[in-house]
């Protein structure tokens, strides 16, 4: 024995789960929801995600190339984020526009705050923002291709199919959801409508949930209060109007934000109470957004809002420790 | 019967199968042979020979310094060559009494009696200069543990035969072997609580144990507890709190909780001590890991070399990166094997790769797998920070004293950050600040 032993502390064994396993559980469950979305949009669709996720990558390693700072691609996590990116927004959008929100979301909201596990908002949702407000209009073109219109049916008029053989300027299904109104709820929840490139399919977004949930990737406290809470006030609010509540679960970015970008490690709270008022948080956030707001959306909002009150509930919801607490069930 | 668990936790690969079933084999001891003078927490013991001395095997050859210490006695017949500054296991230096084994074996004269006629001092007594510890790591003086500032209102005595550590069998083949033993201590104690009730704490991968232990308990106010198999289960707090429901924090003792525990090992060496007489001078160990040749439970004379209980299994295979004392979730990594055998060695593990210095820690993306499985109930990856800023402040803000680092957190972590070790040096740093009066703890 040349060889000199290894001192540590202990413990001297770990567990095989990786940051890079967690990333890629991510994206495997993003997947189904992205080849929905080429299905949907064709190869527009594509090109988003590919230069989404291409510049995510680049940027990262240029910035941390630059700095002389470990580079942490192979981690996953700016391939995570330039996906979701691309995953909601219109596959309409020009190039430029997408690489302008990956360098925004990895330069400016993740790398400048430090990197991985820094940020205070999520990446992807912080960057749509500021596309949406900046490029507002070409961030809410959802006028749908040739390709596109015998793929989706018009949920405003039930179950026809857009029918125009030239491309039309058509709304988002949550945009045209009105109280009273009767929708296609099962082409919405498969994801037969229009939207941006991967929040149509309740479903398969619902699968990829249950997947990571499954290897224990994301809790599932988070989608369940956040939507729970957003359709029981939604329920409230419209007088029990059950087919436009579930219309509103199904539409717009609510299931790919509230699986997706809620349960963001990052910018969710760490304890599982937090988590639970967190979830509650952004259901009432959502609904006053979509319900008295101007535009029809509101999860992107609620989240990046409610990731800055993360801090505050954290210290509201510190864990006891055990045996702390002063109540004792045994006489001394 | 009805699995009992906790909340957190964790389910490391338990590497047991390479000694479950490996009967505990008697090994001889080498030449010399090295007894520690602090095995146990507490002021280190006094030696009560000098060089030259000839001294039998059970005589003894230390005593305690104050109440919170513990006898040390001598485990073969042989001369004192006097005392040596030694490695300890932990990694501190410690005095040692050198003794040249002459091979004899020759005993000291041992009191055997029987416990119905004791009295409980003579018990206490008893255990006392058997230099009884706690043999499951803490060595925390057992008569002292006996002696609770309220006896009459402990209501559970909990044998911890839990053994939540993975590779370590000791006590799995004790309870297969020779259950009758533990069984002797146990009822020892219970003479000590006549109003306390017995429970064999078992996690459920030992059915073998349950199955051999049971048809002793049924005569006497004993209870099989089964407990579902995860690690920390044996931590002292945790197991408490999952066989009575009570909860104590770092600062209270079990006799707070009206409880008494105390592993196999030691219950073993309390029965040798009560009935039989016989003080502490052996212990089982478990030498086990990847590069070991024939991994094996050994019953060695307390003051061996590892590296003769080493040797005594085989030697190894393979070259070992990394040796460790103890289990893999809190044994102490050894710089080398020339590091005696104490009362709270229960295991030597060698490994031909060490995961530890393989794996590089990456930034914390807060994803939380250290809060869901601390069973203490505290924040690891925001305590580490705080240890790692210097942040006694928040440290203690956020309980941080409360860890009883149990290596969860560290091991889960999947950006392989050593949040145990950060937590570790700060609670030392503190717990050292407030020994001088600095820092008041709340």
């Amino acid at each position: 024995m040349s060889e000199l032993l290894h001192v540590s502390s202990s413990p001297h064994i770990r567990s095989g789960m990786k940051t890079q396993t967690i990333m890629f559980m991510v994206l495997i469950a993003l997947l189904p929801a992205s080849v929905m979305g080429i299905y949907l949009f064709g190869i527009p669709a594509l090109t988003v995600i590919l230069i989404s996720v291409g510049t995510s990558v680049l940027t990262e390693f240029l910035y941390e190339s630059l700095m002389h700072k470990p580079v942490t691609i192979s981690d996953g996590s700016a391939m995570v984020t330039g996906l979701l990116l691309a995953l909601c927004l219109p596959a309409s959008v020009p190039w430029w526009l997408v690489i302008i929100g990956d360098v925004f979301a990895i330069l400016v909201v993740k790398q400048l705050f430090g990197g991985i596990g820094q940020n205070f908002m999520n990446p992807a949702l912080a960057a749509r923002c500021f596309l949406l407000i900046s490029f507002s209009s070409r961030m809410t073109d959802f006028t749908i291709s040739k390709w596109t219109s015998n793929k989706i049916v018009d949920s405003i008029s039930s179950s026809t199919p857009v029918s125009s053989s030239t491309p039309v300027s058509s709304a988002t299904p949550l945009g045209s959801i009105t109280p009273g109104g009767e929708y296609d709820l099962l082409s919405m929840f498969l994801g037969k409508t229009n939207g941006t490139i991967g929040e149509t399919s309740a479903l398969l977004l619902l699968l990829g949930g249950i997947f990571l949930a499954v290897f224990k990737i994301i809790d599932y406290i988070i989608p369940l209060t956040y939507i729970g809470s957003f359709a029981i006030l939604y329920l409230l609010s419209s007088g029990f109007d059950f087919s436009p509540t579930a219309a509103e679960v199904c539409s717009g970015g609510l299931i790919l934000g509230a699986v997706f970008m809620a349960t963001d490690y990052t910018t969710r709270p760490i304890t599982k109470k937090g988590q639970f008022f967190y979830g509650l948080i952004l259901g009432l956030m959502t609904w006053i957004f979509r319900k008295f707001g101007a535009a029809p959306e509101g999860v992107s909002y609620a989240i990046i809002v409610s990731n800055l009150l993360v801090p505050v509930i954290e210290r509201l919801t510190l864990p006891s420790g055990f045996g702390l607490k002063k109540e004792r069930s045994w006489k001394n | 019967m009805r699995l009992l668990s906790f909340k957190g936790g964790i389910h490391p690969e338990d590497g047991k199968e390479l000694t479950k079933g490996e009967k505990i084999v008697r090994t001889a001891a080498g030449d010399k042979l090295y007894y520690s003078l602090s095995q146990h927490i507490g002021a280190p013991s006094v030696p009560i020979v000098s060089k030259g001395d000839h001294v039998l095997r059970g005589q003894m050859i230390a005593r305690a310094n104050g109440n919170v210490s513990a006898f040390v006695h001598a485990s073969v017949s042989g001369t004192v060559e006097g005392i040596e500054k030694m490695r300890m296991p932990s990694g501190n230096m410690a005095d040692c009494i050198v003794v040249d084994n002459d091979h004899e074996m020759r005993e000291v004269q041992f009191q055997a009696d029987k416990l119905e006629e004791m009295t409980r001092d003579e018990i206490l007594k008893r255990i006392k200069n058997a230099g009884v510890v706690g043999m499951g790591g803490a060595g925390f003086p057992t008569h002292v543990k006996l002696s609770p500032p309220n006896p009459d209102k402990i209501d559970s005595i909990l044998v911890n035969a839990a053994e939540c550590e993975p590779y370590l069998t000791g006590d799995y083949q004790r309870m297969t072997e020779e259950p009758e033993k533990i069984m002797t201590g146990l009822l020892a104690v219970l003479k000590l609580f006549p109003g306390a009730r017995g429970y064999l704490c078992i996690e459920d991968n030992k059915k073998d144990c349950i199955t051999a232990m049971e048809p002793l308990c049924r005569d006497h106010n004993i209870e099989i507890k089964c407990l579902r198999t995860k690690y920390p289960q044996g931590a002292e707090r945790v197991l408490i709190s999952t066989v009575t429901g009570r909860k104590i924090n770092s600062k209270m003792l079990p006799a707070d909780a009206l409880c008494i525990v105390d592993n196999v090992e030691t219950m073993v060496a309390i029965g040798e001590a009560v009935i039989n007489g016989k003080p502490l001078m052996d212990r089982t160990i478990t030498v086990t890991g990847d590069a070991v040749k024939n991994p094996k439970n050994l019953s060695v004379p307390i003051g061996i070399l590892h590296r003769e209980a080493a040797d005594a299994a085989g030697g190894f295979s393979k070259a070992p990166q990394k040796i460790i004392s103890g289990g893999p979730m809190m044994g102490n990594a050894l710089i080398s094997l020339d590091v005696p055998v104490t009362k709270t060695s229960s295991g030597l593990l060698a490994f031909s790769e060490d995961v530890v210095s393989e794996s590089e820690p990456s930034a914390c993306m807060n994803c939380g797998r250290c809060v869901e499985d601390c069973p203490g109930r505290i924040l690891p990856t925001r305590l580490a920070d705080f240890a790692d800023r210097g942040d006694k402040e928040s440290f203690l803000k956020y309980h941080g004293m409360e860890c009883c680092e149990c290596g969860c957190c560290s091991y889960i972590c999947p950006a392989k950050r050593h949040l145990t070790q950060s937590i570790r040096s700060m609670r030392k740093i503190l717990l050292d600040e407030q020994k001088k009066g600095q820092v008041k703890v709340k």
